[in-house]
C-alpha cells in the first residue's frame, strides 16, 4: 500500500473541499477500498472519511425517504420505513456480503463499489482495460461466467456487484451529490455508465463529488416488492442473477410494474422494455416471459455465461409470479 | 490519537496503513485475532467496536479513533472463560481453533444483532418486533464466518445453548 495522509471531513463542506484535490479519495466503511489499496489498484495519497457525515434516515413530508450517505447498510435495512415500505431494499442489503460488512458499508461506499472481474484484480497476472486503459481485456477471453450478458463492449464485459444499487434503482432512486460548483441529484440509473471504450470512467459523477444522500421517492405499491439472489453458495457470495421487482395489480392486470436486473451489466440492469409491455397485460406466466425475453431480446452473452439469459428469464418470471400470488 | 482495546487506552499508530487487525497483532501482540484472507472473505479477524462485530482487516486502525475494540482476549473475565468459550468447548465447536476468535466475537456481535430485532436475509417477516434463533437464522448471520475445518454443527450448538441460557 502506498503512504497517505487520512483526516476526517467536519461537514461537507470541508469533504469537498479536501476530496477535490488531486490523489484523494473519500473513505466510507473502507470494505473496498481499503481492500483496492491493498492490492494497489487504488493508490490515493489523500483520504477524507466522510463516514462521519449524515446518517440520518428522514421521513419527509412528499412521502420521500431520504438516506444519509453515511448511514451503515446494517443501519438501512434495520430502519422500520425501510422494512414496511420498501422492502425490496431492505432484502438486497441483507442479501449481500456479510453480517460484519454490513455493519462497516456506508451507502455512498455501496454505491461507488468497484467490480468483482477476477481479471481487474490479477494485477499482475492479466491484461485489464479498466485497471490500465489501452491494454486489453483478458476476461473476453477467459473464465467470464460471472461477467456481463447487458450493455457490454469489446472493451469490458464487468458487472456492477452491488445488490443495494439493483434494488435503489428498481425504485428510481435519487442520489444528492455536492462539488466544488454546488449540489445536485442524479437518478441512480444515470450514476454509472455502460463500460463503451471507457470502461475506467465508472459513473457521471464530476471529479470530486461527493455523495451526501439517496433519496427513495414515495412509491406505495412498493409495500409488496421482492428481491431474489441466485448464487453459487446460499450466503455470503456475489449475484451470479439477482432481481429487484414491485408489481401493482388491478384485479389481475398489471398497472404498474418495476423491475431491476443484477449480475448482467456494468451498472444495475433497469428493465424499461418489461415494464412497458407489461402495463396494461394479465399477471400471468405468459405474459411475464414475454415480457422477459423482450428484455433480453438484445443479450449477447459470453462464451461461459450463456446460462445467465435462462437464469435471469426464470428468475423474473418467478419473482414476478411471486408478487402475483396464486396463478396460472 | 488513542483507541481503546480491551478497557485499555492505546496509542495509535502514526502510520496510516496499519490496519486494525496488524495494529492488534503487531503492535500490540493481541495475536487472537487472526489474519486468515487479509480481503474480507473469511470472518478470522471479527472484533468488537463499541460492540458491534466488524471486520478488522478492513479497517484502517485510524479510523477507529476514539472507539472501543473488543477482542478475543477481552472475552473473558479475571481469567474466567466468557461462557460462549466454554460452550465452544462444550460443543467441539474447533479443530484446529484458528477461526474461533472470528466465530466467538461474530457471535456475540451477532445475538444483540437478534436481540434487537434486526432481520436477516432468511427472516420471513421483516415487519416482526422479534427474531427467533432458528437454525437456519444462526446460519445466516454466521455465513461470514468460515471454517476450513468444518466444525459447524459444534459451532452451532455452542452459540445455540449460549443463546439459550442468556435470552
Ligand atoms: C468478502 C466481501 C463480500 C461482499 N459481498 C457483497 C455482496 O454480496 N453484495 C454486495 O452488494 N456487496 C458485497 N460486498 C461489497 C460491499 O457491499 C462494499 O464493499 C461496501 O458496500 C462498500 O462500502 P464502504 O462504505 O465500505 O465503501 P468504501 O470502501 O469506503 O468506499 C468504496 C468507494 O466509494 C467511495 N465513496 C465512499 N463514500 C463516498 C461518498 N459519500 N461520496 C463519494 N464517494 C464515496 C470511495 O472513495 C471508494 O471509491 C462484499 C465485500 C466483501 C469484502
Ligand atoms: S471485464 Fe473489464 S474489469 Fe474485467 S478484465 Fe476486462 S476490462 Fe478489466
Ligand atoms: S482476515 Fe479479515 S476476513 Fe479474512
Ligand atoms: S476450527 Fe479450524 S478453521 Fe475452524
Amino acid at each position: 500500500m502506498n503512504s497517505f495522509t487520512y483526516a476526517r471531513a467536519a461537514d461537507v463542506i470541508d469533504a469537498v473541499q479536501q476530496g477535490t484535490r488531486v490523489h484523494a479519495k473519500y473513505l466510507g466503511g473502507g470494505t473496498n477500498l481499503v481492500d483496492l489499496m491493498r492490492e494497489t489498484l487504488e493508490q490515493p495519497s489523500a483520504l477524507v472519511d466522510v463516514s462521519g457525515l449524515s446518517s440520518d434516515i428522514t421521513e419527509r413530508e412528499d412521502g420521500s425517504l431520504l438516506i444519509g450517505a453515511a448511514a451503515r447498510n446494517t443501519a438501512v435495512a434495520e430502519h422500520r420505513a425501510v422494512r414496511t415500505r420498501y422492502p425490496l431494499l431492505a432484502r438486497a442489503i441483507l442479501a449481500g456480503a456479510s453480517g460484519q460488512i454490513r455493519n462497516m458499508a456506508t451507502v455512498g461506499g455501496n454505491l461507488l463499489q468497484r467490480t468483482r472481474c477476477t481479471y481487474f484484480y490479477d494485477n499482475d497476472g492479466s491484461r485489464c482495460n479498466k485497471r490500465t486503459p489501452g491494454q486489453g481485456c483478458d476476461a473476453i477471453q477467459g473464465f467470464n461466467r460471472i461477467h456481463a450478458i447487458l450493455g457490454a463492449s469489446p472493451s469490458c464485459v464487468a458487472t456492477h456487484p452491488s445488490d443495494m444499487c439493483v434494488a435503489l434503482a428498481a425504485l428510481d432512486a435519487l442520489v444528492h451529490v455536492t462539488g466544488l460548483d454546488g449540489s445536485r441529484t442524479i437518478a441512480v440509473v444515470d450514476l454509472h455508465r455502460l463500460p463503451g471504450d471507457h470502461p475506467e470512467i465508472e459513473t457521471n459523477l464530476r471529479p470530486g463529488e461527493l455523495i451526501t444522500a439517496v433519496e427513495l421517492p414515495a412509491l406505495p405499491f412498493a409495500q409488496r416488492s421482492v428481491y431474489r439472489k441466485v448464487r453459487d453458495r446460499a450466503s455470503y457470495a456475489f449475484a451470479l442473477i439477482s432481481v429487484a421487482a414491485a408489481l401493482d395489480l388491478d384485479h389481475g392486470i398489471v398497472k404498474d410494474v418495476r423491475l431491476a436486473l443484477g449480475g448482467v451489466a456494468h451498472k444495475p440492469w433497469r428493465a424499461l422494455k418489461l415494464e412497458a409491455s407489461l402495463k396494461g397485460q394479465p399477471a400471468t406466466t405468459q405474459s411475464f416471459l414475454a415480457a422477459v425475453e423482450e428484455e433480453l431480446a438484445d443479450a449477447t452473452p459470453l462464451p461461459h455465461n450463456k446460462f445467465k439469459v435462462e437464469l435471469a428469464k426464470r428468475t423474473v418470471v418467478a419473482v414476478l409470479a411471486e408478487l402475483a400470488g396464486d396463478i396460472s | 490519537m488513542s483507541i481503546n482495546i480491551n478497557g485499555s487506552p492505546t496509542n495509535l499508530p502514526s502510520d496510516t496503513r496499519v490496519s486494525l487487525l496488524d495494529l492488534l497483532r503487531d503492535h500490540l501482540n493481541l495475536s487472537g485475532t487472526k489474519k486468515g484472507c487479509n480481503q474480507g472473505a473469511c470472518g478470522a479477524c471479527t472484533v468488537l467496536v463499541d460492540g458491534e462485530r466488524i471486520l478488522s482487516c478492513l479497517a484502517l486502525a485510524v479510523q477507529y479513533e476514539g472507539r472501543s475494540v473488543t477482542t478475543v482476549e477481552g472475552l473473558s473475565t479475571n481469567g474466567l472463560l466468557h461462557p460462549l468459550q466454554q460452550a465452544f468447548i462444550d460443543h467441539d465447536g474447533f479443530q484446529c481453533g484458528y477461526c474461533t476468535p472470528g466465530q466467538l466475537c461474530s457471535a456475540v456481535g451477532m445475538l444483540r444483532e437478534v436481540r434487537r430485532g434486526l432481520p436477516s436475509n432468511v427472516t420471513n417477516d421483516l415487519e416482526g418486533e422479534s427474531i427467533t434463533l432458528t437454525r437456519d437464522e444462526l446460519c445466516e448471520r454466521m455465513s461470514g464466518n468460515l471454517c476450513r475445518c468444518g466444525a459447524y454443527n459444534g459451532i452451532v450448538y455452542a452459540i445455540t445453548e449460549f443463546a439459550e441460557t442468556t435470552k
